[in-house]
């Protein structure tokens, strides 16, 4: 359904210190139905990736490179003219951002708001577009919609405006759903209650979920499979069981280890040491090298490529050919 | 004056004063307006601005004489004010009350046309300059400062002469089309912030077009300096009318216009001062009725002052 090749999305710095690598040849697939999760620390490139699938990267200092290519139902999105692009945008791929306190617009009722993509792409009339806009309301389980769709997003809690947030993005009944940390800015009883949102309207509605995260938590409720990113770079790809049972690359262990567990004995977190290096100078080499416990000289001399770990387990990783060298340290 | 201008007069009074209580009135249930009435200036301006434009609308009524009728030139020459003529006659024995609300009228509606087309070109330069950046940004910015450099009352001058009589809209529009430049850099500044919210994105990723995006999305966030820089400008357009006028450039004569007035009366300025007096004074109360009408705005809708 939506194929994204090479991806790599640079954004040059100011006074011409240089390129930030941001997203640096990304691939994967979302296919019908399913709901893709993809994880990384900040500063890895997952929100860079969802803006770069809707062209949203600001031009400049940001600029997707040619090669790349995001194909959606077989036309490549980097290449087409921008009023094509237009009518996907929000019609057939939709999108949720990360904080609903600042993506709505403050001076215009949620109804009008959940209403814009439907008079935008199906010319729907005033009357019509409120009616669907009361109707998306009911959908994701606002009490009283007649009267909210009046109200100003200032008058809704974070919860609300985060189902708002999902009602404008569904008012037409997209394909394709790009949710960037859509519970991150919410506490932790309203983030289940999203994400149980999330998912019951994804089986109503038969859409992809492109799901981006930093908590694995989440993709472990919520995912059919994961795309583990670091430094830009997809590191580990596989299903999500597969994932948690058999995590491939030590940063996928190191995130793992770092989740806290109800049913463990108390110990200190694990921490991976160190933080993600900066986009303008990715170490050479694997780029996870300085901070991996188990690196030798061949990471920092080659960086690895997504490797087969079998039953569609990738990771970009040597210890998937030299997997003795994982014993020696830990 | 006649007994029915009387009553008309009264009776704006009244209708001002009215307005303005039931305006206070109305603001009591929303704190952003009551903000606005917590200006004791502010209230006043509403008021004196109300009371103009109820005279421009009604000069007829409130008006006993034709504006540029002279009734007797030679023995009711530069008569003091009296009850039969409030303000008294100019030189050419006219009465000066009649022109003064004739002349509402013009300046008040030059002030307003000119100050929306300023407004309004201000508005669309700016947000178009700050929502795109580069090189529009720097090409509409330098025009902006070329606008600037010049001063503006001799581009007037220049554009005014090209035509022998000026009608009043285009007058209007002339001042207009030299008044945005401000406006155009507040707005610009306004949207450079806007467009990196979030919001903008959204509305991207919705999939407005750019012309839905700034229009629907980012100006309407800029209201609040756009609607002040609104009031300010009726106030600067009134006095480039007032100073074209009195070149004698502006309205022509024998038109009524608060500036023509105060040049037609500018010879008699020692023998009949009364002559000039009240459109003078007419023009300062709109300025600054005007500037406290803003002041109380940018409190009622600066979101960032919480209510008290």
């Amino acid at each position: 359904m939506l194929r994204v090749r090479d991806l790599k999305t640079y954004f040059v710095t100011e006074h011409g210190r240089g390129t930030a690598r941001a997203v640096d040849e990304v691939s994967f697939d979302l296919y019908p139905g399913e709901t893709l999760g993809i994880v990384g620390e900040s500063g890895c490139g997952k929100t860079v990736t969802s803006l770069s699938i809707l062209r949203l990267v600001p031009e400049p200092p940001g600029h997707i490179l040619p090669g790349s290519v995001i194909e959606f139902e077989g036309r490549n999105l980097l290449a087409i003219a921008p009023r094509e692009l237009r009518s996907i945008r929000g019609n057939q791929i939709a999108m949720i951002f990360q904080e609903p306190m600042t993506s709505l617009n403050p001076v215009f009722t949620v109804g009008d708001q959940i209403a814009e993509a439907a008079i935008i792409h199906q010319r729907l009339s005033r009357g019509a577009a409120r009616a669907r806009a009361i109707e998306m309301l009911k959908l994701v389980g606002i009490p009283d919609p007649e009267q909210r769709v009046d109200d100003y997003p200032h008058q809704l809690s974070g919860g609300m405006r985060q189902r708002v947030m999902i009602a404008m993005a569904l008012v037409c009944h997209p394909k394709v759903l790009i949710a960037d940390e859509p519970t991150t800015a919410l506490d932790v009883t309203i983030q289940a209650q999203i994400l149980e949102l999330l998912d019951r309207l994804q089986k109503e509605l038969g859409m992809a979920v492109l799901l981006i995260t930093h908590d694995l938590g989440v993709v472990a409720g919520h995912t059919d499979r994961v795309v583990v990113m670091y430094a830009g770079r997809v590191v580990e790809t596989a299903s999500t069981t597969e994932l948690f049972e058999r995590p491939t690359h030590p940063y996928t262990e190191g995130l793992l280890a770092a989740v806290p567990r109800v049913n463990a004995p108390r110990s200190r977190l694990h921490a991976i040491p160190g933080q993600v290096p900066a986009a303008t100078a990715w170490p050479v080499g694997c780029r996870f090298h300085p901070r991996c416990p188990y690196a030798w000289d061949k990471c920092v001399a080659q960086e690895p490529p997504l490797l087969d770990a079998g039953d569609g387990h990738t990771a970009r990783c040597w210890l998937v050919i030299e997997p003795e060298r994982r014993q020696g340290t830990r | 004056m006649t007994f029915a201008s009387w009553l008309a007069l009264v009776i704006a009074i009244v209708v001002a004063a009215e307005a303005v209580r039931w305006l206070r009135h109305r603001a009591l249930a929303h704190e952003h307006w009551r903000r606005f009435f917590r200006h004791p200036t502010a209230a006043w301006g509403c008021g004196i601005l109300t009371f103009l434009v109820i005279i421009a609308i009604a000069a007829p009524l409130v008006a006993p004489l034709d504006p540029v009728v002279q009734p007797d030139p030679v023995r009711l020459q530069n008569h003091p004010p009296s009850l039969t003529f409030l303000m008294g006659t100019d030189v050419f024995s006219r009465d000066v009350w009649s022109r003064f609300a004739y002349g509402a009228r013009i300046s008040l509606g030059i002030g307003a046309l000119g100050a929306f087309i300023a407004v309004a070109l201000g508005s669309l330069v700016g947000a178009v300059a700050g929502y795109y950046r580069r090189w529009v940004d720097g090409m509409l910015m330098r025009l902006v400062d070329i606008g600037l450099a010049l001063p503006r009352i001799f581009i007037l001058l220049m554009a005014v002469a090209l035509w022998d009589r000026l009608p009043f809209a285009w007058l209007a529009f002339v001042i207009g089309l030299t008044s945005w430049f401000g406006t155009s850099r507040l707005v610009r500044a306004e949207v450079l912030g806007l467009r990196e919210r979030e919001f903008v994105v959204a509305a991207r990723a919705l999939g407005a077009r750019s012309s839905r995006v700034i229009f629907g999305h980012v100006l309407p966030n800029a209201a609040a300096p756009i609607i002040v820089s609104a009031a300010l400008s009726v106030g600067n357009v009134l006095l480039l009318e007032a100073s074209l006028s009195f070149l004698g450039i502006g309205v022509a004569p024998p038109r009524p216009s608060w500036g023509n007035m105060i040049a037609d009366g500018a010879l008699s300025l020692y023998t009949a001062p009364w002559t000039t007096l009240f459109a003078g004074l007419a023009i300062s109360l709109v300025v600054m009725s005007l500037n406290a009408v803003a002041d109380g705005l940018r409190d009622a809708l600066d979101p960032r002052e919480e209510s008290s």
